[in-house]
């Protein structure tokens, strides 16, 4: 069952990892940069390493999700203006 | 073709790391024994803060250094102006963020509470704190931050300096950094209260001061 769980979350890190650096829309890499920081905090608490895990869901998937998604607001803002 | 070529090259890649990752040789030096062994005299119980604050304290030490000095290089390229009044979002996200608010400050004290026996510990509680202000900036609660004032810069450096206090009050008895046994545990809670208030002011105030200008006209 714990095998099966880790091979899955083997499987999501990699598949959402893939698909952040290859889809086409900003917003939505932003997105599943955040969703891959989850992840990767699951996979630290599986490793026995809660301590990194909660760094990196605090600091990794919400901080920096936070900053990567205004940035990308205030692209698009300034983009919009002549 | 070529994709074809550069397919296989990876799977050989992949195939050489796991069979390296499967041959690794067990560590040379096991540091775990030595950790617990010496953990009484730490004044935790928990071995990560043990080792964040007491046998590598320098390392810590050096971290909030560097992430006051990220914070004093912001400062430094974004100028006085721009407009800090907040945009009213949704009254339903604010009602949400008024509620979340309190509900992670209670998390973040938690945090710092238990880092000396379980998982948490300042960098935990910071960013948990640093959360809560960004969700409430984000809602259109709290201003974004101009240069800050005195009592903020007081705030943000209180970390790294009542750190370096310590640090070299203890040097009158040798080392820095190496609390006498007795008084390790209040010394350790002593830092990490501070190290919680300094890092959560320098990571919202790298959101708070960097997203300032968004609201510009």
């Amino acid at each position: 069952m714990t095998f099966a769980f880790d091979l899955l979350l083997a499987l999501a890190l990699l598949w959402s990892g893939w698909r952040t650096l290859t889809t086409r829309r900003l917003d939505r890499a932003i997105v599943l940069f955040i969703a891959f920081g989850l992840l990767m905090a699951l996979a630290w608490a599986r490793l026995a390493a809660p301590d990194i895990g909660l760094a990196e869901a605090a600091i990794g998937a919400g901080l920096t999700g936070a900053l990567l998604l205004d940035a990308h607001g205030a692209l698009r803002r300034r983009k919009g203006r002549p | 073709m070529r994709r074809f070529l550069v397919l296989t090259l990876c799977l050989v890649f992949v195939g050489a790391l796991a069979v390296a990752m499967l041959e690794l040789a067990p560590p040379a030096i096991d540091l775990r024994i030595p950790v617990h062994g010496q953990l009484a005299q730490t004044g935790v119980s928990h071995p990560v803060t043990a080792v964040l604050l007491n046998y590598r304290g320098y390392d810590t030490l050096l971290e909030i250094a560097v992430l006051l000095l990220a914070l004093l290089a912001v400062l430094t390229v974004t100028d006085d102006a721009g407009v800090t009044a907040p945009h009213a979002e949704h009254p339903v996200l604010q009602t949400l963020a008024r509620v979340a608010a309190p509900l992670m400050i209670v998390v973040a004290v938690y945090l710092l509470w238990a880092g000396a026996f379980r998982p948490g510990g300042a960098f935990q509680a910071g960013a948990v704190l640093a959360a809560a202000a960004v969700l409430l900036h984000l809602v259109g609660l709290l201003p974004g931050w101009r240069s800050p004032r005195l009592p903020l810069r007081i705030g943000i450096v209180a970390g790294f300096v009542v750190f370096l206090t310590v640090a070299t009050a203890l040097l009158a008895r040798g080392a820095l950094l190496t609390y006498p046994p007795a008084t390790a545990g209040i010394l350790t809670l002593l830092i990490e209260c501070a190290l919680t208030l300094s890092l959560a002011l320098i990571l919202a105030g790298l959101f708070l001061i960097l997203s300032r200008d968004e609201q510009a006209p």
